[in-house]
């Protein structure tokens, strides 16, 4: 009775998600595109962009709690593959600006003139098409995560070890993205982006379709991890999480379970990155700084691990918080006030915000039906103890 | 018949000879051993006899230094993983039991069900008649018909054991390994257990390793004591506990 109980409020709080997350995708840009700054439901642009890197950040999250929530792969390197969808978007961005760069060259970006580069290199190639572009922004992020995965979860690398050999990932990129050799602007990284698909970056009009669409991302993104999750191959991932070797004997072969997830992660992962940059209007090496993915994983903790919408709340709330604090006068202590959060959660709320109100409401709903069956029991005559759970 | 020629036996489990050491320390020393199809046997010993690590090596958890292990006559498990040996049908139960604790009692034997375990079948998996009605029959053979939308984890230990040898019904392996079954039961339970074996043992060759001298008593099957790695008595079980070299080492006076 409870789990059907539990499926039931799950699939009724996943609605009310979507409602939300379609609500906020509409209205938001709406207010911010009809209604005259006068007006006290005008949402300035700032806020509306503001608000869309949240968004991004949500799916980011919803990636993470896909592998760590529900299959125990805890990386923390994910933020690799966010930076890697939003170097690919970042390219396309660049090869859109065209003559009007400081240099006026007609297809090499800026920092390769600078750089006296004489033609484009070839994994440039292609990006100046969106369709091309787009469809980089889910295969590199997805490649190099199933070359990764098909490495370790072969050699069966668990545990702290997987963790660490992701961090160890997302820094060697990091350090390859840091050169100018590398071909994707150093340091500096890619800005200056003027057009998306003929639209002015800047433009409030674009603003707020970006907004939207980061919200569609959302939406379909916790659709396709709900479907995951919810099917057979989702209870042999709680499966693995819980007892690795267990689930071996059973005969299922975890490394493709493993493989499979994390590639999929890594692909919503590659998209959020890809919304991002153009709402940010920049991508630079630092989105690969090991603190960036670790980050991420805390938003996780914080929202609630295994629940998918806690990932997402947990994402918006935290980078919310982390405005507000870093912008006043606590700035300096934004770090200390980060890892206390973590620490308090932990011990506090292991199960994250929605983790602990599920919990909670589980916990109301079976004492009301515990209650129920005595009561029946009593009339019946007959006592059922296992209803009593 | 070409398909009888290739069979170097006809046991079910044909152990021969089999070495293992871990860091010098000799965990399995020479262990040869025959179980045939269709029967039950019980394998006592002392702790560090070896036991769980001969389980360990049926299927594809350690790989033995030496030694032949066959399945069924012809194929040699120290070159599958155990995730094919688990295909080839050897199920296992753990001596701690180990369910899906985070899940309900039906969806831990739906996931051991014997069916195709590939990614892109178990993601577009839909519940179907057949599955239905074999989870409702290995639910009524463990007795957990009650308690099958109860998470895993809330059962008793007792109802653990049972639910993980309901998982190996599930499986529906040909050789069922069965590490220590009625650890932590009580009396009534530990005898429900030996009729559920017994009814087990009907169909399918049962590898029991228990402690407990009542249950194997109970079981009335062939008794294989092990000691140092190898096997130092074989008998019944009447045979087995009058042999001086088992009661000194394990039975006690």
């Amino acid at each position: 009775m409870t789990s059907h109980f539990l499926t039931r409020s799950l699939d009724r709080s996943a609605t009310i998600f979507l409602a939300i997350v379609a609500a906020v995708g509409v209205l938001l840009p709406l207010f911010n595109l009809l209604l005259p700054d006068t007006s006290m439901l005008h949402v300035p642009t700032y806020l509306m962009t503001l608000f869309g890197k949240y968004v991004c950040y949500a799916v980011l999250a919803l990636s993470i709690d896909l592998i760590w929530g529900y299959c125990g792969i805890l990386s923390l390197g994910h933020g690799a593959f966010f930076a890697l969808g939003g170097y690919a978007m970042g390219m396309y961005l660049m090869r859109q600006i065209g003559t009007r760069g400081v240099y006026a060259d007609p297809v090499l970006p800026d920092f390769m003139v600078f750089l006296n580069w004489k033609s484009l290199p070839w994994y440039w190639q292609g990006f100046d098409m969106f369709w091309f572009a787009a469809l980089m922004v889910v295969l590199v992020p997805g490649l190099l995560a199933f070359c990764f995965g098909w490495l370790a979860f072969r050699s069966r690398v668990t545990g702290v070890y997987l963790s660490i050999i992701t961090q160890a990932m997302t820094y060697a990129l990091l350090l390859g993205f840091f050169r100018n050799d590398f071909g994707f602007g150093g340091n500096n990284g890619l800005t200056d982006f003027k057009d998306i698909l003929g639209f002015n970056v800047q433009a409030e009009g674009t603003r707020a379709a970006l907004f939207a669409l980061s919200c569609l991302a959302l939406a379909i993104s916790f659709l396709i991890c709900r479907a995951v999750v919810g099917s057979k191959l989702g209870k042999v991932l709680i499966a693995i999480r819980d007892a690795e070797s267990r689930t071996r004997f059973l005969g299922y072969r975890v490394e493709s379970y493993k493989l499979f997830v994390f590639t999929l992660s890594a692909c919503i992962a590659g998209v959020a990155g890809a919304l991002y940059v153009p709402q940010v209007g920049i991508i630079n090496p630092g989105e690969f700084a090991p603190g960036n993915s670790i980050e991420a994983v805390i938003w996780v903790a914080v929202g609630g691990r295994g629940t998918l919408i806690g990932a997402a709340l947990g994402a918006i709330v935290v980078n919310y918080a982390k405005t507000v604090f870093t912008s006043g006068v606590l700035a300096p202590y934004w770090l200390f006030m980060l890892g206390a959060l973590f620490v308090l959660v932990t011990l506090l709320l292991p199960k994250g915000i929605i983790g602990t109100w599920n919990a909670w409401w589980e916990s109301r709903k079976a004492t009301g039906i515990s209650e129920d069956a005595d009561s029946a029991a009593f009339e019946d005559g007959a006592v059922k103890p296992h209803m009593a759970e | 018949m070409n398909g009888l020629d290739t069979r170097k036996t006809s046991a079910m489990l044909y152990l021969d000879g089999v070495h293992v050491s871990f860091d010098g320390f000799h965990a399995i020393n020479n262990l040869s051993m025959t179980i045939a199809p269709g029967e039950m046997r019980a394998i006592i010993g002392p702790n560090g006899a070896g036991k769980t690590t001969m389980m360990d090596i049926i299927t594809g958890k350690t790989k033995p230094d030496s030694g032949d292990v066959l399945f069924d006559g012809i194929t040699d498990l120290t070159r599958l993983d155990e995730t094919q040996i688990a295909e080839l049908g050897i199920g296992r139960k753990f001596q701690k039991p180990t369910v899906f604790e985070s899940q309900t009692v039906e969806d831990n034997l739906l996931l051991a069900l014997n069916v195709d375990h590939r990614v892109r079948t178990t993601l577009f998996w839909q519940d179907s008649r057949a599955d239905a009605e074999r989870i409702d029959q290995v639910l009524e053979t463990i007795r957990l018909t009650g308690a099958r939308r109860r998470l895993a984890g809330s059962l008793s230990h007792g109802q653990k054991q049972w639910l993980e040898i309901g998982m190996l019904l599930a499986q529906d392996p040909k050789l069922l390994l069965v590490d220590e079954p009625v650890a932590g039961m009580t009396d009534v339970e530990t005898h429900q257990t030996a009729e559920l074996l017994k009814t087990i043992n009907r169909d399918k060759t049962v590898v029991v390793v228990e402690h407990d001298m009542t249950f194997v008593r109970e079981l009335g099957v062939r008794v294989t004591c092990l000691h140092e790695g190898s096997v130092l008595a074989e008998g019944t079980i009447d045979q087995v506990s009058a042999n001086e070299r088992v009661i000194e080492v394990y039975l006690g006076r």
